[in-house]
């Protein structure tokens, strides 16, 4: 296969590309075409296909029963815990994304300073986040267990438990994904953190800042782009949580830790079995998740204004 | 070749970030006083045990599997019981590994694959539909899991590959392209096109090219995307949830999550420590190993914000 290419280097003005343009399309084409049938057959038809689940009779084990629009969404509205997991799931997302960010500035600074001391704790806060959701979700549901934790005396004098009262679920459960996810916004922060300016601290320092004010005035709004990006990151990774109450709490205790990703899974394989109410739930997550983020990054858009 | 060998060796041997040293404090300082000790030690201590809060639970694990215990396989004496334990459970534990390994390690293959050709291909080919392929392989990201997975139940079902660990591989690699065809595209981009338009002009065919002069140039970026894709799928939980209904097709965090329920609702809290133990020795080895690749693929995440 020769390659007819000018021996010279091509102009600028068609972005020195070598080939011509329609060998070149078929070439991009055909490296890309991978890429393409997996987002085609894996996403693009998955996606088109859950819309039209959710405006269909779908029962689990029988399949395509034709369209019943739009009994799935009103089954959805009506499920008795579709408000109580939205109001959780929001309750948590808050509580989780708050925080995640809080801690994940603290830590940067912490140890935003180079050195050997700090580059080892910045190892210890992120290897948790090499574990996956699941093991770091089992490895609490035994560390909070009354019976095998470390903890168990102290529960025992206390009279409390990690997991018996709704509140104590949602905030164990928040504990563990803060230590699983802290490291993963701690790097991010300090991303946000190096790419403002030394000289603006300079100034800062010899108008006579105090460090509060500085961390008011200049590192917060500077970092204004980092933290747009975590809060949607946090938002959206919270809104969808599954693996640690599935694992930690079941949903328990009286249903109170139920999340809507749950709500999705109990609705179509525990039970109800039911893919048509289920894929309508989906839908309303995903319409709902694209108004929020849409809404965030506006948010943030125009304070910036 | 010599290129190749070459920059392997800086990519996999380069400063030693793995702290294998002692904690010794910052060594930059040029003058260090007593005083200036005296000032530090709170703050080592304090950050020292921040540190040890993001270490303990893992540390307490792997203690507390080998440690005797009342109720678990290891009551008298310390041992490996609960991991006997586990070692037999159900289908057993080597059929377990294998699955997951078999699932993690196509995975990494064909995201490999995948977004080595297709980083190629956006990065410095144009042809129509571009863009648009480019957009919707990030719109990856924003869907929600589970709205994918319960059609993606019902479509690999109908082609005969739900309740298979093919069909879980390839689910998680179509999750995993938004970030690596991503990271292969800004990869490919940072390679100057004179190396690959030199190597063509040389008389190599567009490919040879790609094979022998740009594998090498993104090798790091490939190091990055492989660690990634095998860190999501080795921990993966929802999609096998969702998709594997036979107990010898279980990958090994479902297996372990399974120990819960054995026996009447009774736990084994010790071969679920032995459990979490084998699901982490990876991934911490891993961490410790391409520290610098895993930070730098969250870094490219926040550069993309």
């Amino acid at each position: 296969m020769s390659v007819t290419a000018p021996s010279r280097p091509p102009s600028p003005a068609v972005r020195g590309r070598a080939r011509p343009p329609g060998r070149q399309a078929l070439l991009g084409w055909l490296y890309a075409t991978p890429t393409a049938v997996f987002v085609v057959l894996l996403f693009a038809v998955p996606l088109l296909l859950v819309v039209k689940m959710s405006v269909s009779r779908w029962p689990l084990l029988t399949g395509d029963q034709g369209i019943n629009a739009p009994d799935n969404f009103v089954k959805a509205i009506n499920h008795r815990f579709f408000t109580d997991s939205v109001v959780f799931t929001v309750k948590y997302t808050v509580l989780a994304t708050v925080l995640l960010l809080a801690l994940g500035l603290g830590l940067a600074l912490l140890v935003q300073e180079s050195s050997r001391w700090n580059n080892l704790l910045r190892a210890s806060f992120l290897i948790p986040s090499a574990l996956g959701l699941a093991s770091a979700s089992l490895l609490f549901y035994v560390l909070y267990s009354p019976y095998a934790s470390p903890l168990a005396p102290v529960m025992d004098h206390l009279g409390v438990t990690f997991l018996g009262s709704p509140n104590a679920a949602l905030f164990s459960t928040t504990f563990l994904i803060v230590w699983r996810y802290a490291g993963f916004y701690m790097v991010l922060m300090l991303v946000g953190l190096q790419g403002i300016p030394a000289d603006v601290y300079e100034a800062a320092r010899s108008d006579g800042a105090s460090r509060w004010q500085t961390f008011r005035k200049i590192t917060l709004p500077l970092l204004r782009p980092t933290l747009a990006l975590t809060t949607v990151l946090c938002v959206t990774g919270s809104l969808l949580a599954f693996e640690q109450f599935y694992i930690l709490t079941k949903g328990g205790p009286d249903n109170s830790t139920i999340t809507v990703v749950q709500l999705i899974y109990m609705v179509a394989f525990q039970g109800q079995n039911d893919l048509g109410v289920a894929a309508a739930i989906s839908v309303i997550v995903l319409l709902a998740l694209i108004l929020i983020n849409a809404l965030q990054l506006r948010a943030f858009r125009s304070e910036e204004s | 070749m010599a290129v190749l060998s070459r920059s392997s060796s800086t990519a996999a041997g380069g400063p030693p970030s793995p702290p294998d040293s002692a904690p010794v404090g910052p060594t930059r300082t040029n003058g260090v006083t007593i005083a200036g000790i005296a000032l530090r030690t709170p703050y080592w201590v304090f950050t020292g045990a921040v540190g040890l809060i993001f270490l303990a639970p893992l540390l307490w694990t792997a203690v507390a599997s080998v440690a005797p215990q009342a109720g678990t396989s290891q009551t008298d004496g310390w041992g490996i019981g609960n991991y006997e334990t586990l070692a037999n459970y159900q289908a057993g534990i080597w059929c377990y590994l294998a699955n997951s390994a078999f699932v993690s390690l196509t995975t990494v293959a064909l995201t490999l694959l995948i977004s080595f050709l297709g980083g190629y291909a956006f990065a410095r080919f144009r042809f129509p539909g571009r863009n648009i392929l480019f957009l919707v392989t990030l719109a990856i990201l924003m869907v929600p899991y589970a709205t994918l997975l319960i059609p993606l139940y019902v479509l690999l079902n109908k082609v005969g590959l739900q309740n298979s660990l093919v069909g879980v591989a390839l689910v998680l690699t179509m999750f995993q392209l938004p970030f690596s065809t991503f990271l292969m595209r800004i990869s490919f981009e940072a390679v100057p096109r004179e190396l690959d338009e030199a190597a063509m002009v040389d008389g190599c065919s567009s490919f040879s090219a790609l094979w022998r002069v740009l594998l090498p140039a993104v090798k790091p970026g490939l190091i990055t995307v492989g660690l990634f894709a095998f860190l999501a799928a080795w921990n993966d939980f929802m999609a096998p949830l969702i998709l594997i209904n036979d107990t010898e097709r279980m990958t090994l965090p479902l297996a372990v999550s399974n120990l819960r329920g054995q026996v009447q609702g009774v736990v084994d809290y010790g071969a679920t420590e032995a459990g979490v133990v084998v699901l982490a020795l990876p991934c911490i080895v891993l961490f410790l190993l391409l520290q610098r690749h895993y930070v730098r693929g969250f870094m490219s995440g926040a550069l993309k914000g």
